[in-house]
């Protein structure tokens, strides 16, 4: 490999990690909370309310059923209107996020179901308001299983992360695509392949063993 | 004293799938400021729902509920949180959260209430040591025991200081030695704080160890209420009779055969009852189980025994129970 490729591959390293950790960084910040309210609306929870519910299950559904690549093309438009283009490591954070937040938001959702229900009956009959509930007695709960999560979800970004390469994103995927698999050049494929699986192992070991540190049971 | 609750004509109808179920049908009672209540019924009898509509954590359909004369249904959402920091409530299950550290669990009803920092921890240590924990402030409920676990889960119900303490089985996924060891501190409380508690089980023995009164819920009905002593004694509805009555693993050994229980208090208990009805009628019974129980700190004795099946004879019998004081009752066997 020539040090150009070498090269490349380095900033293609720094590239996936931006574009992975920025899109399920911005991914939380938009699913956390539709996670919450799913869970929190849905039948004989603490803020039950049918139309919210069906109505984010909906959006979520959908977002989630869309193959990532075809909503990779169908958001160029809103991407440039985002960041003002649609091609480059920057540009693909927004597709990566958006494609990513109905994941998250069902992965939040079924993390806080496992939360005994006993604890919201204590809380409840302690006086605290569903609200306090919510953020001091059922996310604190659910830490270790949302940092499992996190872990997975992050693992998901990096891996559609070298999709984006497909349509001009930046990242080990793009070059995978451009010199592994247009110009054959497969030990450039088969390195940024193996550094995409060392990554993605590295994210679950680092997020379970955090997940355990914080697990108290 | 006044009366802590006032429940009148209290109804609940479940309505699931078009389905309804009544789980409870026109309950009145009170409870006493400082007693220790008792309510005690067979799984699925309704107490757990009863004792859900004393902090609203159920909704009644029908009737009142009033907490020191203010009725549960009329308060606004505020207003019902405000009244459950004074009424703390402890599970079968503890409901301890497990991401947090033991004191913190204790300072959680203070944080909802708004107690500064450094105050609530310091009551919050002031709890841990009225159960005994002291040490354990800075463990995660997993490394507990169960009886340990019941512990934290006082504390924490004692500092929002209430004025009721509901206990909902609280003894039922512990073994009898812990089991005594939490009625005692239960009952400590009681005394030390002038703490109106009340007791949900299905166990007799909890109700005959520390409850003052006791209400028998049967089928979602109140069955009987009163004084644990007169119910343990006398027993006069039929759930309370299959309560108070142990077991009885034994028939009569004819068809005629007719089994009573007699029940004699601690005064009693030197006198040989048995020997003076042989000697002085020369009728002679059968003891079919015999044991002491302890209510409300005073030994009560009772034996069930079979009767001959001469109707005469069972009568000179009963009545030489009867005219020596004690308690007799007819068993229902069958």
């Amino acid at each position: 490999m020539s040090d150009y490729i070498i090269n490349s591959i380095l900033t293609g390293i720094l590239e996936t990690l931006e574009m992975t950790f920025a899109s399920a960084f911005l991914s939380y910040i938009f699913g956390l909370p539709l996670g919450v309210l799913l869970y929190a609306t849905s039948k004989g929870r603490l803020l039950e309310n049918r139309v919210v519910n069906a109505g984010i299950g909906i959006v979520v559904n959908i977002l989630r059923s869309l193959p990532f690549l075809i909503l990779l093309v169908l958001l160029i438009p809103f991407t440039r209107f985002v960041t003002g283009s649609s091609i480059g490591t920057v540009a693909s954070i927004v597709p990566l996020t958006v494609g990513t937040i109905p994941i998250v938001a069902r992965m939040v959702e079924s993390s806080l179901c496992e939360v005994q229900p006993g604890i919201i009956e204590a809380a409840t009959s302690m006086g605290a308001s569903p609200l306090y509930i919510i953020i001091h007695f059922i996310i604190p709960e659910a830490a270790p299983s949302l940092l499992q999560g996190g872990a997975i979800n992050v693992a998901t970004v990096l891996g559609y992360s070298a999709m984006a390469g497909v349509i001009g994103g930046g990242g080990l995927g793009a070059i995978a695509l451009q010199y592994g698999y247009y110009r054959y050049q497969s030990d450039v494929l088969w390195t940024t392949v193996a550094l995409l699986v060392v990554m993605v192992m590295l994210i679950q070991e680092l997020g379970a063993l955090l997940a355990k540190k914080k697990r108290k049971i | 004293m006044g009366n802590v609750y006032e429940l009148e004509n209290v109804y609940k109808t479940y309505r699931n799938d078009g389905k309804e179920f009544e789980a409870l049908k026109d309950v009145s009672l009170e409870v006493r400021e400082g007693e220790i209540f008792g309510i005690i019924g067979m799984s699925g009898a309704g107490k757990s729902t009863l004792v859900r509509t004393l902090n609203r954590l159920e909704d009644v359909t029908g009737g009142t509920v009033r907490f020191y004369g203010n009725d549960l249904a009329s308060l606004k959402p505020r207003e019902l949180r405000e009244v459950r920091h004074s009424i703390s409530m402890i599970f079968q299950g503890f409901n301890l959260l497990n991401q947090r550290t033991v004191i913190e669990n204790v300072e959680q009803p203070l944080r909802i209430a708004g107690t500064a920092r450094r105050e609530r921890r310091n009551i919050a240590r002031e709890m841990l040591k009225v159960v005994g924990l002291e040490e354990k402030e800075n463990e995660y409920p997993a490394r507990l025991s169960g009886g340990q676990k019941q512990r934290v889960a006082i504390a924490r119900a004692l500092a929002a200081d209430p004025k009721v303490l509901l206990c909902d089985e609280a003894t039922s996924a512990l073994d009898p030695k812990i089991t005594g060891e939490i009625l005692d501190l239960l009952k400590q409380i009681n005394t030390e704080r002038k703490l109106t508690i009340i007791i949900i089980t299905h166990e007799m023995s909890v109700v005959e160890k520390i409850c003052d009164r006791v209400a028998i819920i049967d089928d979602g009905t109140l069955a009987e209420i009163g004084d644990v002593r007169d119910v343990f004694s006398k027993p006069k509805s039929k759930a309370a009779k299959k309560l108070v009555f142990p077991s009885n693993p034994f028939d009569p050994s004819g068809p005629d055969g007719t089994l009573i229980r007699i029940v004699f208090d601690g005064t009693r208990a030197s006198e040989p009852f048995i020997a003076n009805l042989v000697e002085q009628t020369g009728k002679k019974v059968n003891i079919l189980s015999a044991n002491t129980r302890s209510v409300g700190g005073i030994g009560y004795g009772q034996m069930v025994l079979e009767l001959p099946g001469d109707k005469e004879e069972q009568k000179i019998i009963k009545d030489f129970f009867v005219n020596g004081g004690l308690s007799v009752s007819e068993v229902d066997y069958k």
